[in-house]
């Protein structure tokens, strides 16, 4: 809790979501994700920040704006051990790791040119085939043409 | 075992051993019965948005055989796929007419999504280089009849391993019998680290090697060739280096065991040199042959059609 609230003192952050434990090659791929340049509120992003579990990381603050637990959890594809702090006048009010489901539907595209999946009207599903952890990405595989992708090299849809 | 549920044929991944083992039943019983009336009254759809004759004549010979009617087209511009239409829309409007589905795309992924969208089974005969499960069907099927066994086999797989759809099939399907794979092949057209470690995470046992060896031959109890294409070397010089390396000769069968047989999905180049043609391990055009029967099983199994008792 201790080094919450020196995060905290840093940003001043009254209101809004902190994520933190981004790998920093992750991180400009999670600000593109969350589509943070069309953000009118402050956002304040950290970039190559001292971490003891990962080394260097990456954290994202956005005051005044609280994402979807759908939204955040597909930060997790890019960044599995990503935490999410929700901040209410200065407390962290909920803690937790963002969660990666079994199958993804729809959110990543796959990189096959030649997939059915990039020809055709249709949604497109990704299993899950590695969750990942602080040394090595998650791994998807498209349903469709069985290509695999790193999370980190994942493009969404 | 019998299937009495119409089902799709899609990947050869996705296929237990048992219903393995189901389709080996039936291509035997079929070599024994090749002419029926199993699918009398029913109608196929050949659907080839790409063609390739040898694979569309192998499946409609196989549906004319049992007694069934056949649909479709051969080439995807003579279809409304050249007006734009989508592959959703072609296959619910065949499914109309159809009590069964074999289709050829260029797309990787388009079997298992026409699979999604009717209830008419589908059978995929290739889709990109993605999955082409009823020639891994006939590979298995002439595997088990040359040698009686697939059970603790060692089969030598030779030529293009990294683009080969054939060799990464047929190494998936074995992983349930116990295989020893013997891999020849140059460092740019190796057996891709998916595939290895596929071997790794089922027990099966490997080894890589530079050099069509007498060692490796004498060792095999099947040897897979496979066509290394000109396309795939970025540097033609490297093509020419390694082209004759991986061609399988007369002379080299002195050392062979006398069980080994010598396979090939053909079509062949030069990988086989003529002289392999008349020698008692030269089994590729049989192998062909058996992709009829391979062929009707996969159909009546995906009917849900049971055999009759012998």
């Amino acid at each position: 809790m201790n080094t919450d609230k020196k995060e905290l003192a840093v940003a001043a952050l009254r209101n809004g979501t902190v994520i933190d434990h981004i790998p920093s090659e992750a991180l400009f791929n999670a600000v593109r994700f969350l589509n943070l340049e069309s953000q009118p509120n402050a956002v304040t992003i950290g970039y190559n920040l001292a971490s003891k579990k990962l080394g260097r990381k990456g954290i994202i603050k956005v005051a005044d704006t609280f994402f979807d637990d759908s939204v955040l959890n597909r930060i997790a594809i890019i960044a599995p051990n990503a935490v999410v702090n929700t901040i209410r006048d200065f407390e962290v009010m909920d803690k937790k790791r963002v969660a990666l489901p079994d199958s993804l539907v729809d959110i990543v595209r796959c990189n096959n040119p030649k997939c059915i999946t990039n020809n055709e009207p249709m949604a497109t599903r990704f299993d899950v085939t590695d969750r990942g952890d602080e040394t090595h990405d998650v791994k998807l595989r498209c349903h469709y043409c069985n290509h695999t992708v790193d999370g980190r090299h994942a493009h969404f849809k | 075992m019998s299937s009495t549920r119409a089902h799709s044929f899609v990947s050869i991944a996705q296929a237990s051993k048992e219903q393995i083992e189901e389709l080996l039943r039936r291509s035997a019983y079929f070599e024994q019965h090749p002419n029926s009336e199993l699918l009398k009254g029913r109608v196929v759809a050949t659907l080839f948005f790409e063609p390739s004759t040898r694979t569309r004549l192998s499946f409609e010979t196989a549906v004319n055989r049992l007694g069934g009617r056949v649909i479709g087209f051969s080439d995807a511009s003579t279809s409304s796929t050249s007006k734009g239409e989508t592959l959703n829309d072609t296959i619910r409007m065949v499914a109309n007419y159809a009590d069964l589905i074999v289709m050829r795309h260029y797309l990787e992924g388009a079997a298992q999504w026409a699979s999604e969208v009717t209830d008419v089974p589908i059978v995929n005969a290739g889709d990109g280089a993605n999955q082409h499960p009823s020639q891994t069907m006939l590979d298995l099927y002439s595997i088990l009849k040359t040698q009686g066994r697939l059970e603790d086999l060692t089969i030598t797989m030779v030529g293009d391993l990294k683009y080969g759809r054939t060799v990464h099939s047929l190494l998936q399907a074995m992983k349930y019998f116990r295989p020893k794979f013997r891999f020849v092949a140059s460092r740019e057209l190796a057996m891709p680290e998916e595939y290895l470690s596929f071997c790794r995470e089922n027990g099966i046992e490997y080894e890589e090697h530079r050099e069509f060896s007498p060692e490796v031959i004498a060792d095999s109890d099947i040897i897979y060739m496979t066509r290394v294409q000109r396309e795939r070397f970025a540097d033609p010089l490297e093509y020419e280096k390694v082209k004759d390396l991986y061609t399988l000769r007369k002379s080299m069968l002195d050392c062979a065991k006398p069980n080994l047989k010598i396979l090939h999905p053909l079509p062949r180049v030069n990988e086989i040199d003529r002289d392999v043609d008349d020698c008692p391990e030269a089994y590729y055009f049989e192998q062909a042959r058996n992709g009829l029967f391979a062929r009707q099983a996969i159909i009546t199994d995906a009917l849900g059609i049971d055999l009759p008792e012998d």
